[in-house]
């Protein structure tokens, strides 16, 4: 594919400040707005973004499809599996005071956890969802 | 607010389904901007990445899948502008049921929020009380939204997909 050297040159300088804000947006998501679910469309945004200027191929070398697709179900079992933790040191289901020495500690660790897994699930199926659409078209 | 009535009017009246999606994209920004504005900084951010973003690139290759061109509806029309009509009126009048805007002792204000407002930090530690809501008083809920989302993203792939390999098979089956 070649495309305008500015949109190539453009996209290559911006990509890496989008991925930081991804990044900003999850893990300052206990601070300011922002948490998985935002982090996670940002960051499926910019592999798309790569993707329309450099091809399919090239995004697929990055994320390939089966690592995205194998990502929608593990977010789900990150969050699952934090509750599940919680229940076995004898919490409720997503309980996360058990989760360190104090339940605050806790519920810090039991935030960031299950905001991880929402990170995960939605980055991941977005990106599929995109990479079926796309091979569809072929 | 007045952008926003002029978007939605374009959307009705184009034909051309790119610039539909295009104006649609305007129009998150600008519920977005309105986010902002209501102070609900976490939803305009949602609004801002999902709305804007990736439904338009959704849109998009649904486009170059589609024909881009909408056609003229071979059904009469008069029915579902009378229904659309009837349950939009019936959503206004549910509507004036609701306290009026802003106001303090309104039930939505006097159950649990006072209680996450005051005592969130304490208990979580998380500054932001959307995030400690969302991630840790209401996990099942979460859970559930995380759930759904993999449903719809499985069952997406599984349509597109499912379809493509019907395809390969017949046309292997002609060669």
């Amino acid at each position: 594919m070649s495309l305008d050297l500015i949109l190539r040159v453009g996209t290559k300088l911006i990509l890496p400040f989008i991925l930081l804000f991804a990044l900003y947006v999850q893990f300052h998501g206990d601070y300011g707005p922002g948490g998985g679910f935002q982090a996670g469309v940002i960051a499926a945004g910019t592999i798309i973004l790569y993707a329309i200027t450099f091809g399919i191929r090239a995004a697929q070398r990055v994320v390939p499809r089966i690592v995205a697709e194998r990502m929608v179900p593990l977010g789900i079992l990150i969050f699952a599996g934090t509750g599940a933790v919680a229940m076995l040191l004898g919490g409720n289901f997503l309980d996360y005071s058990v989760l360190a020495h104090d339940p605050v500690h806790g519920h810090e660790w039991g935030i960031f956890l299950v905001e991880f897994g929402v990170l995960v699930t939605v980055a991941g199926t977005m990106l599929s969802l995109f990479y079926a659409f796309v091979e569809r078209g072929r | 607010m007045t952008l926003l009535i002029f978007v939605t009017i374009g959307i009705i009246q184009q034909r051309r389904l790119f610039a539909v999606v295009i104006l649609a994209g305007a129009y998150s920004f600008l519920m977005a901007s309105v986010m902002l504005v209501l102070d609900a900084v976490d939803v305009a951010l949602t609004e801002a990445s999902v709305g804007a973003g990736i439904s338009t690139v959704v849109l998009l290759a649904t486009l170059h899948l589609t024909k881009t061109i909408e056609i003229h509806s071979l059904r009469p029309t008069a029915i579902p502008l009378l229904l659309s009509i009837v349950v939009g009126m019936l959503i206004v009048w549910g509507t004036l049921g609701l306290p009026p805007f802003g106001t303090a002792d309104s039930p939505i204000h006097a159950h649990v929020a006072p209680r996450y407002l005051s005592q969130s930090i304490a208990e979580t530690g998380v500054p932001n009380v959307v995030t400690a809501v969302l991630a840790d008083y209401r996990g099942f809920d979460t859970l559930g939204e995380v759930t759904v989302i993999f449903t719809a993203g499985i069952g997406v792939m599984l349509l597109l997909r499912g379809l493509r390999r019907r395809d390969e098979g017949r046309s292997g089956a002609e060669q």
